[in-house]
């Protein structure tokens, strides 16, 4: 039917085929025939003959080459779905003699405009590095090109097979560490695993401990009053411990991961518990419990899982699942592992306050139908007794009420465990002994005969009268025994023999004896020794002199350990720790290092930023960049400066000389969570005056430092705790930051003189502070609502560093990404005065929040105060007269309003491109308002990142009628970079590029409704003008916008 | 006891011959025995379906071939395990890890090589089996057998070298179309195929639950609010343990690419919330505000947990009296269900299941209401009681039969129930509106609220 020239035909016999491939029967005498028709124009024939390749190309190697050149053919396809179809069946056809051929394939792959063909990429060189590991050097550039890559779906993948081929290669992610913290949101599900267990070993080589802190706390404290006048080194280690705080990367990590415990793939949620409890500090691993208690409601196989973990995690920290401890509660329909598993965790969990609940509990699975559970639970009840003194007589009675249960397995697990408790309380429990040697008779279960045996003839003393009758008892049945059982027998019988020989000499050996001839070694071997050591003849050694105390020691009680304490060394949620063994291919989770090693090669992008940025600012450096990296190797005041000069800086080397200058800086927060200003103010300090504003961050070079020192560290902490604070808070952080940083600055007014200086400059730098509480007030309704993506920056923060901490986009191949605000306008805009309003005012600003209700709004906060002395009931968004096209989101309604009380809202319009005014109705249960709502067209922005190249092309791309310039006169006091950009930035919503010459600026956005995009260029010129241009399609939004930037730039 | 084959050779060693040698076929076992598998080989490796008589029906490799002799060792786990439910989902092999589960009465066993979250592996399986359910209606031998062509498509797509490729059920439907009866004739006459031939939307753009260009004429969103109460009730009546899970199922039939937003009335209700990739997380976090474009067709917008706080209302409860008497082989049967705390709502659909003793060897009772069955093999007593009306109790009541001679079952058996209550969720929660934007036509929308039992036991 292959033959056949009809496609149904065809069809008809491969899918009869791919029916014999599945059941498991050999088809590779059809190769052929099956082959010839790898190149049929039908695409389902195609994906079958692909299907039967992947299964039999590897036996015959000769004919599936004939196949190749149709792939070749097939990777040049126009259609993105066949060249990825190609390459996955290229490197799926496991022949070696193409690895050449595959390779190339890769290469060419992994720079394809499509993101599913580089993402089928990263598969295939998982692939062909099994098939051929010498191509591992080769591979490797591959995966650094593509670990670059900003999509969303190659992401997970390519740490897949960065895991795969070369998971020692750390040094690879530094760089793309942020970049990967912050896509993870958006990557698909099976890639988020792999990349958060990637992240989790990776944290665990770059940053340190965060639990030292959380143990030695109350220590050092005494310290610090015993070592006061010791030598530098001891107050450095101290303080090394005392002044930990997580690095900004650290913290950005677990940020990040967090909203994915919400995610409904199980696989997710462990991973992310995992790496909290790796990571965490361990006040916030807590966190994860109540995700994994969700899972238990899932199915058995992920219930097994992930109580598994659960357990282990209850062991070391029991707090952590003590609020669930009800969810933990057994079901008579669950399977016998799951049971057993949450028992184990309920036993760790017991403590003195929940053990009587718990052992009410246990009663009622003792009673199970389930024996295997029921012994289980015994032992449970064992654990409990040893570990909480005030139930042991409670547990020990409540077991030897067990010892009349029916079940034989019962009472055989009861003896055991009664025997290991006795041990731990070698007191008065003769009765209990009694008790059971009566049992003796009944029972059959060896384990509990040699116990019982055992526990008599430990405790012989006590029983006087009864041991040589149970001796005597045994001897009869010797040869019925088990072996366990006649182990114990002889040891009875030994032990007997010292104490009370009189009675019980006789049987003894009578007992050695019989022994002596066992059919088993070890009876025959245990019988020549005891007889050596205890009957005394003329060739026994020195050693029977001691036979009393070598038989009669104290031993040691056996301690009742959860079966899960020793697999706390895996890493959890692996397979390795599911089995309690080291699976091929498990990757250690290496140790906290002790000091991190330099965070500053996760942001060498940034300081390369750095070095761009200054260049705008006019600055000249007062070293070469390369210099910043000596810190490895030079002392630790470099170290601190220069790692300072990068963007986060926590390390514990700057805090400890902080400390070791013994400069109480509070005012290191003082500066904003700019860094640049910061940067800028200890400079004007440190040095002369004749930077004003720059932020030369290489200024800190040795020569500087020595005067300097004391001023660098405090700019170490204030960047570090900024840098921390600002990523920390969702978009509202550069107002609270400023918030923070002025409270900080109130305490450390009176230490250092300068401080008041720094804080009029935050001022001045930013805007006023009485403004800044305003709008507090506003985003904090609001605060959390940015992109999934988005990390806050501050006013004039470094436009590539804004770029790499967010520029992140959702969809692949662009380079130009949408960021958040740069600036955030604090201008209200009245939309009802209280006079119209009857009573109802309202204003509105515009908040610079992306994406929140979907793309082509623009966000608008509105709001509404009302100033009457009555309730003002149902707010809402009445009849809407827009123009066309025009739509609005509307907030949800305001069902009560208390008098004098304000609500601030949030609503978005699409205003298509156009600055006309959207006009509705705000209504109140008994009233309407026709309010209207005129954007300034810089609100019609969204600002985007792009390099100065990319800014250059398009703009090329943008000339003639698209573009209109002005020439403009700048007052003096505009021409330095940072106003200029503070300015521009404020008046519309661009966001920044950097930019090589000091004289130009350019900023770049795009529309909102329709997406153009939006170039501007400032280029200052002699004699204190500027030319002002503006490279657009949308040419009348671009004449607008330039007339509203002129007088920005002009007026003073 | 296991023989281990020699160094370098990578193929399952075969298990000791003697329990189950027809599997072992030699030929087969040593066929990826070339020495290029050094490295390690991540992911998945390869499937098995297994059917409860313990025949494998279907086998799927990703990589090189691995040979069925493989699955020995899971047989050898089942018999140990005696019961399906205990078959431990992680196998150890010298060379190899199984991963299994266990769903409708087939064994999902895929056979893994390296380290890897077992999680994963397992969330796939039954993300596979879920695929199955969808495309065929049912996840069977039969179904699967019947569509081994459909199968050998999706388990191709959904994996790609071991590591998941595509999910997303809409996305699989652009690929591969599901198989219906008027597809399949027009197949046959025209010739053509249901495979798609263009990439699906949905898996570049940033939304790839959702495809593009979906068109219906009557565009509909509906929600159903199910709740499940999880309880334990000891002997004396008292609740040890209760719970309330939640879930919200969504029919969502729109054109286009409308964006959705559900609120509640009352969101602080949800204690700890599980979310589709679909809702915006930042706004749920900032207004508790459910903010979602929505996949196309049936899915679960979220699944909750009712905080612990609220004392959970139990709906039911149960009078028993069960006793068996020593010394002679019969017990009394008595138990009685009665409606508490529903809301003026009638619980209807309520059904009993006891897992009886083994001893138990028959029993003959008589019902007021419903219809009892008792399995003798399993053991198991099924009772349809069906609405509970108030003003007459349903009641079970009668003489349990005992081997003779056996003693007498220590425990009482526990009581299974479950109800359903409709127009009602227990925790109170309530939906208080839903808003479309981004497309312009008025969508009718539905709210349903079920409460149900969950694992609701009664000890005895």
């Amino acid at each position: 039917m292959l033959e056949s020239s009809k496609d149904s035909a065809k069809l008809d016999a491969m899918k009869r085929i791919v029916g014999m491939i599945a059941k498991g029967k050999n088809a590779s005498e059809l190769f052929p025939a099956v082959v010839k028709n790898v190149a049929s124009k039908n695409i389902e024939i195609k994906k079958l003959v692909y299907v039967y390749l992947m299964r039999y190309a590897e036996e015959q190697q000769d004919l599936a080459l004939l196949s190749i050149s149709t792939f070749q053919r097939a990777l040049k396809d126009p259609n993105q779905l066949i060249r990825a179809s190609a390459l996955r069946v290229l490197s799926s056809i496991r022949v070696p003699i193409i690895v050449p051929i595959m390779m190339l394939a890769i290469k060419e792959a992994s720079s394809d405009l499509s993101p599913y063909v580089r993402k089928n990429a990263a598969h295939a060189i998982q692939k062909l590095y099994s098939l051929d590991p010498e191509q591992k050097e080769m591979l490797i550039e591959v995966i650094e090109k593509l670990l670059k890559d900003r999509s969303t779906l190659v992401a997970g993948s390519v740490v897949m097979a960065f895991e795969e081929v070369c998971p020692d290669r750390i040094d690879l992610i530094h760089k793309n560490y942020r970049k990967l913290c912050n896509l993870l949101v958006d990557v698909e599900e099976w890639g988020q695993v792999v990349i958060i267990h990637m992240l989790t070993r990776y944290a665990r080589t770059q940053f340190v401990s965060p639990w030292k802190t959380d143990d030695d706390v109350v220590e050092e404290y005494n310290e610090n009053n015993f070592y006061e006048s010791d030598g530098e080194q001891k107050e450095k280690d101290r303080n090394v411990k005392k002044t930990y705080t997580m690095d900004p990367d650290h913290r950005l990590l677990l940020r990040n991961t967090k909203p994915l415990l919400q995610s409904r793939n199980a696989a997710v949620v462990m991973a992310v518990a995992q790496l909290y409890w790796h990571l965490a500090p361990k006040s916030e691993a807590g966190i994860v419990s109540k995700s994994l208690v969700r899972l238990l409601r899932s199915n058995r196989e992920v219930q097994y899982i992930v109580l598994q973990n659960i357990a282990t995690m209850s062991i070391q920290r029991k707090g952590m699942f003590e609020p669930y401890l009800k969810s933990f509660y057994v079901r008579s329909t669950d399977p016998t592992m799951i049971k057993t598993l949450k028992l184990e965790i309920l036993t760790n969990l017991a403590n003195e306050a929940n053990i009587s609940t718990l052992l009410r509990e246990f009663q009622t699975y003792v009673k199970s139908q389930d024996k295997q559970f029921a012994a289980a639970t015994i032992q449970a009840i064992g654990r409990c007794a040893t570990n909480i003194t005030e139930v042991t007589d409670t547990c020990l009675n409540g077991l030897v009420c067990l010892l009349s249960n029916r079940d034989e397995t019962v009472v055989a697990e009861s003896v055991v465990v009664i025997k290991k408790l006795l041990q731990t309380q070698p007191a008065h429990h003769g009765e209990i002994i009694k008790h059971m040697a009566k049992l003796l008779d009944n029972i059959t279960v060896p384990v509990a005969r040699a116990s019982i045996l055992w526990l008599i003839g430990e405790y012989c003393e006590r029983v006087p009268k009864i041991a040589p009758d149970v001796l005597r008892k045994t001897a009869k049945s010797f040869t019925n025994e088990d072996d366990l059982v006649k182990l114990q027998i002889l040891n009875l019988g030994a032990k007997l023999y010292l104490t009370n020989s009189k009675q019980t000499k006789l049987l003894t050996q009578y007992v050695l004896n019989l022994g002596k001839y066992d059919q088993s070694y070890d009876i025959r071997d245990r019988t020549r020794f005891i007889r050596q050591l205890i009957v005394p003849n003329e060739k026994s050694g020195a050693l029977s002199k001691y036979a009393k105390k070598i038989f009669l020691a104290q031993k040691p009680a056996p301690l009742l350990e959860s079966p899960f304490k020793d697999r706390d060394h895996f890493q959890l949620g692996t397979l390795s720790h599911t089995l309690n063994s080291r699976a091929t291919g498990y990757l250690e989770l290496s140790d906290w290092p002790d000091v991190a090693p330099d965070p500053a090669v996760r942001n060498v992008e940034v300081a390369e930023s750095a070095k761009e940025w200054t260049a705008i600012l006019g600055k000249t450096k007062k070293e070469k960049p390369t210099e910043k990296f000596y810190s490895e190797s030079e002392e630790e005041e470099d170290e601190s400066a220069s790692t300072g000069a990068t963007e986060s800086e926590s390390g514990s080397e700057s805090e400890k000389e902080d400390k070791e200058e013994g400069s109480s800086d509070e005012s290191s927060g003082s500066s904003s969570s700019s860094e640049e200003s910061s940067d800028s103010e200890s400079d004007s300090k440190e040095s002369t005056a004749k930077k004003t504003s720059g932020a030369v961050k290489e200024s800190n070079a040795e020569e500087s430092k020595k005067k300097a020192k004391g001023i660098s560290k405090n700019r170490n902490t204030s960047s570090s705790s900024d840098t921390e604070s600002s990523s920390s808070e969702g978009s509202s952080s550069d107002s609270k930051s400023v918030s923070d940083s002025r409270s900080d600055s109130d305490s450390g007014k009176s230490g250092s003189a300068t401080s008041s200086k720094k804080e009029e400059k935050t001022a001045q730098d930013r805007k006023t502070p009485s403004k800044q509480d305003v709008f507090l007030l506003d985003l904090d309704d609001f605060y959390p609502v940015t992109t999934p993506v988005a990390v806050p920056t501050a006013a004039v923060l470094s436009p590539s560093l804004t770029a790499d901490l967010e520029g992140l986009s959702l969809s692949g191949s662009s380079v130009i990404d949408v960021t958040t605000q740069v600036f955030v306008p604090t201008k209200t805009h009245e939309m009802l005065h209280r006079m119209t309003g009857k009573g109802l005012s309202a204003h509105y600003h515009f908040s610079r929040q992306p994406d929140m209700f979907g793309d082509h709004m623009v966000p608008v906060q509105v709001t509404v105060t009302n100033t009457t002395d009555q309730k003002i009931e149902n707010i809402h968004i009445g009849e809407k007269k827009l123009p066309l096209g025009m739509r609005i989101h509307e907030f949800n309604p305001i069902e009560c309003l208390e008098p004098g009380g304000s609500v601030t809202v949030s609503m978005g319009i699409d205003f298509c491109d156009s600055t006309q005014t959207a006009s509705f109705q705000l209504c109140t249960k008994d009233d309407h308002f026709n309010v209207n709502i005129q954007p300034p067209v810089g609100e019609l922005l969204l600002p985007v990142t792009m390099s100065e190249k990319d800014f250059k092309k398009e703009q090329g791309m943008l000339t003639g009628m698209n573009e209109t310039s002005a020439t403009i006169a700048v007052a003096p006091q505009n021409s330095t970079s940072l106003v200029i950009i503070e300015k521009v930035v404020k008046a519309a919503n661009l966001g920044v590029v950097p930019s090589g010459q000091d004289n130009i600026h350019r900023f770049a956005a795009k529309t909102v409704h329709s997406g153009s995009l939006m170039l501007v260029t400032v280029e200052l010129k002699e004699s204190s003008t500027a030319q002002l241009i503006i490279n657009t399609e949308k040419t009348v939004i671009g004449s607008v916008l330039l007339r509203e930037l002129k007088p920005v730039l002009s007026q003073g | 006891m296991l023989m281990r084959c020699g160094p370098g050779c990578h193929c399952p060693s075969p298990s000791p011959s003697n329990l189950i040698p027809k599997r072992v076929t030699s030929k087969e076992s040593c066929q990826a025995t070339d020495g290029k598998h050094r490295q390690s080989q991540k992911m998945i490796h390869s499937l098995f379906l297994i059917n409860c008589s313990g025949d494998i029906f279907l086998e799927k490799h990703w990589k090189s071939v691995v040979s069925q002799s493989v699955c020995d060792y899971f047989f050898e786990a089942q018999e140990k395990a005696i019961d399906v439910e205990n078959v431990p989902p992680v196998i150890s092999t010298p060379h190899h890890y199984l991963i299994s589960i266990y769903r409708d009465k087939i064994f999902f066993v895929s056979v893994i090589q390296t380290e890897v979250p077992p999680l994963f592996v397992i969330e796939f399986l039954h993300r596979v089996a879920d695929t199955f359910q969808d495309y065929f209606g049912e996840c069977s031998e039969t179904a699967i057998k019947d569509n081994v062509v459909i199968v050998y498509e999706l388990l191709e797509e959904m994996l790609d070298n071991g590591f998941p490729l595509a999910t997303e059920s809409n996305i699989l439907k652009e690929l591969i179309k599901p198989p219906t009866i008027l597809r399949s004739v027009v197949n046959s006459i025209t010739g053509s195929s249901n495979v798609g031939d263009t990439l699906p939307t949905g898996q570049l753009s940033n939304i790839p639950w959702r495809r593009a260009g979906v068109k219906y004429t009557n565009n509909e969103a509906y929600f159903d609010v199910i709740e499940e109460i999880d309880a334990i009730i000891d002997k004396s009546g008292s609740t040890v343990f209760a719970e309330i899970q939640g879930v919200i199922d969504s029919c969502i039939k729109l054109s286009g690419m409308p964006d959705l937003s559900l609120s509640f009335m009352n969101p602080r209700l949800l204690d700890d919330v599980s979310f589709h990739p679909c809702i915006r997380f930042k706004r749920w976090e900032s207004e508790r505000v459910l903010s979602f474009i929505p996949p196309d067709g049936n899915f679960r917008l979220i699944s909750y947990r009712v905080s612990s706080q609220n004392l959970v209302a139990i709906p039911v409860y149960v009078k028993h009296m069960i006793s068996f008497k020593e010394n002679s082989s019969s017990g009394r049967f008595d138990v009685t269900i009665g409606p508490k705390q529903n809301m003026g709502k009638t619980v209807e659909g309520v059904v009993m299941t006891v897992h009886m003793p083994k001893a138990v060897l028959n029993m003959n009772l008589t019902a007021t209401q419903g219809s009892y069955t008792f399995d003798p093999v399993t053991k198991v007593l099924t009772w349809d009681v069906g609405k509970i009306t108030p003003q007459k109790l349903p009641n079970l009541k009668g003489i349990v039969n005992l081997q003779s001679g056996a003693p007498k079952p220590e425990e009482n058996p526990s009581l299974n129930i479950q109800f359903k209550i409709q127009q009602l969720a227990i925790s109170g929660l309530k939906v208080n509106r839903l808003d479309m934007y981004g497309e312009k036509y008025k969508p009718f929308k539905g709210v349903k609220y079920i409460t149900k039992a969950g694992k609701f036991q009664v000890r005895t």
